[in-house]
């Protein structure tokens, strides 16, 4: 297999790692694909991808393409090809001094800024949407405020967001989708020179939620931003965030939590591209999964490019089994186009409990069920104790414990 | 008091060459308050002995039994073994992230006591008990086990040892890697505990060093997976000058 690569993907690292528990046996196709299929011809480099705004200029998604064979793509195929309501919703933000929250024209000088898309359902949700929700920060004090949306409804609908955190701005925009939705969106993200953004994109939907999201930054010169995706609940979330490190010296941390259970399909492609020289990258995004079907897919690419001397990029991701009949993929893709970095890594790994944890708590009398939901929270509080605003921190907190009273009965 | 009795224990593990005997037929009786020291060669089956005790699933016992106060605990599951009043200091604790060592403590002591403890007091003991133990007051913010040198670690199952206060505690080889200074508050700790809770300790060691800070009041040679030879302390002091190789000269051990 490595004998087919074509020689300028030599210094490309590839891992694939599928954990499938015994249930699915049989039912596997390598996760990441087509290579030695006959004709086929792999993208020569994460950036080289087709881009474009126009949904039409997409072949049809057959869903054995690479992006699209790990989802469900029947049930999101309203979302790829059909009609899309492209309305302005409702939706509640807190007022606070410094930020503007806005309905934009399509023709604001403030969209499509930070990227293009780069599947059909993302284009098509580019071609429907009538308004954008801009979000535009300019306080240099930092500043909290959540925009939260509940009331999508159930027919297919495109929705367009563009957060621009202006030069030298502080702030952290909370993004909350609860109710039902059947929705394809892009939600751009404009750091600019200096500024520091945290954008974080919780979705507790209701059961029967599908949601189709793709997530375009940029980052300015010595800008930070840290981007959170923390899926929780809903039938299908795909959310795949592209960030590119485009100024000198400029930051970017990508987080990400979930918790599948049956019947929950969460997939997030993460592309970190670093472009400017001096920038630093680091992707952690860390799982739970419960019940039969409970389903997660995570791909990790990061491109360095030929300019990016001196970047330093980590990215992992971990997943933590709980019950039979879940499904964990795993990828992890590493491009390096420059000799000159500080460093690059990445890391993939899928299972059940450890066993030598679950064993050091019980000794000291802690219960076997108290054992495993300690590990469990510890596992993933790593990623909450990223978000950096006690309030949701708690709330995350109770969440995960609600999710862990049904492990319980999930596992009897 | 208590009695913590081992009856002719057989223990094996599956290892990739097949089933392998480690323990085969081990006797012991301690009473509470009384420190017993098991002293081995590598590979003679010591940690064997202490896993197979505090019930770690890889060890499977071919026969004979564990009695505390007559009572089977072969029987009972990990946890249970340490509310009957157990404890193991482990070689090599695992790293637990996300847990702060403060949650982990006090989960452990509400566990064990059947209530959380009272906020203040307890807060005040651990205090206390870290001071005693030369640890700094940040560890307990830190994940458990997570980052800890060798040494902290050590400290940190010395430090359990005291706020959970068993009845008997096994402390497999709590003193390698550690220096001398160390050892010292490390030893410090463990004659508290016993001072204050009149425990019974198995303490599993390869040196003699450890011995200089805790007096034991029995020795136990263990070769080959047998206790082969038994005395007071004043056998600890021939194994330090002579070494264990008049125990090995029949057996396969090199």
């Amino acid at each position: 297999m490595w004998d087919d690569l074509p020689p300028n993907l030599e210094r490309n690292c590839r891992i694939v790692t599928v954990v499938t528990t015994p249930e699915q046996h049989g039912a596997t196709a390598h996760s990441d694909g087509g290579w030695g299929e006959p004709g086929y011809v792999p993208v020569q480099t994460r950036s080289a991808r087709f881009t474009s705004v126009n949904h039409d200029d997409f072949p049809a998604v057959t869903g054995l393409e690479v992006d699209w064979k790990l989802t469900p793509v029947k049930l999101v195929r309203d979302l790829i090809d059909g009609k899309l309501d492209g309305s302005p919703y409702d939706y509640v933000a807190s007022e606070v001094q410094g930020v503007a929250i806005e309905w934009a024209d399509r023709d604001d000088a403030s969209i499509g800024r930070a990227g293009t898309p780069e599947d059909r359902a993302s284009a098509n949700a580019w071609s429907s949407f009538e308004k954008a929700l801009a979000i535009t920060v300019t306080s240099e004090e930092h500043v909290d405020v959540t925009v939260s949306r509940s009331a999508l409804g159930t027919s297919p609908r495109a929705a367009h967001t563009v957060i621009t955190a202006k030069a030298n701005s502080d702030s952290t925009i909370i993004l909350q989708s609860t109710g039902s939705a059947t929705l394809s969106e892009n939600v751009e993200i404009v750091v600019e020179d200096g500024a520091k953004l945290t954008v974080i994109s919780l979705q507790e939907w209701s059961n029967d939620a599908l949601q189709l999201s793709s997530h375009f930054a940029t980052v300015g010169r010595d800008a930070v931003l840290k981007h959170m995706v923390i899926s929780l609940s809903g039938a299908v979330v795909r959310l795949n965030p592209s960030v590119h490190l485009a100024g000198e010296g400029s930051d970017a941390e990508l987080y990400g939590l979930y918790f599948a259970d049956a019947g929950q399909h969460f997939e997030q492609r993460v592309y970190l591209h670093h472009l400017g020289q001096n920038t630093r990258g680091r992707v952690n995004y860390k799982g739970a999964l419960q019940g039969a079907g409970a389903r997660a897919v995570w791909v990790g690419d990061v491109l360095i490019g030929p300019d990016a001397a001196g970047t330093d990029s980590y990215e992992q991701n971990r997943n933590l089994v709980l019950t039979e009949g879940t499904r964990a993929d795993s990828i992890p893709n590493l491009e390096i186009e420059t000799g000159d970095i500080l460093g690059a890594g990445h890391a993939s790994a899928t299972g059940r409990f450890d066993d030598e944890q679950l064993f050091y708590l019980q000794s000291r009398g802690v219960s076997e069920a108290e054992a495993r939901r300690l590990v469990v929270i510890g596992f993933l509080s790593e990623i909450v104790q990223k978000v950096g605003n006690a309030e949701l921190e708690a709330r995350l907190h109770s969440a995960i414990e609600a999710e862990l009273s049904l492990t319980a009965a999930v596992a009897l | 008091m208590s009695i913590l009795e081992v009856k002719d224990l057989h223990v094996s593990v599956e290892t990739e060459q097949g089933t392998k005997q480690i323990l085969k037929g081990v006797d012991l009786r301690i009473a509470q308050g009384e420190i017993h020291a098991v002293m081995g060669p590598n590979g003679s089956g010591k940690s064997t002995l202490a896993y197979s005790i505090a019930g770690h699933p890889k060890y499977h016992v071919e026969g004979g039994s564990v009695l505390l106060d007559g009572v089977e605990v072969l029987t009972m599951s990990v946890d249970e073994r340490a509310r009957a009043g157990l404890f193991l200091a482990m070689q090599y604790p695992v790293e637990i992230p996300g847990v702060r060592m403060a949650d982990f403590l006090r989960t452990a002591k509400t566990a064990l006591d059947g209530e959380a403890p009272a906020l203040r007091p307890w807060i005040k003991e651990v205090a206390a008990a870290m001071k005693d133990l030369r640890m700094d007051k940040a560890f307990s913010e830190r994940n458990v086990n997570e980052g800890f040198s060798g040494g902290e670690k050590k400290r940190h199952e010395i430090l359990q040892l005291e706020l959970l206060k068993p009845k008997f505690a096994i402390l497999d080889e709590t003193d390698s890697g550690l220096d001398v200074d160390a050892l010292k508050v490390v030893s410090e700790g463990v004659n508290r505990a016993k001072e204050a809770n009149n425990l019974g300790v198995l303490l599993i060691t390869h040196y003699t060093r450890i011995l200089r800070y805790i007096t034991p009041d029995f020795v136990h040679v263990f070769v080959d997976g047998r206790i082969a030879e038994e005395g007071g302390p004043e056998l600890a002091e021939r194994l330090e000058n002579e070494g264990y190789d008049r125990f090995l000269a029949d057996t396969s051990v090199i």
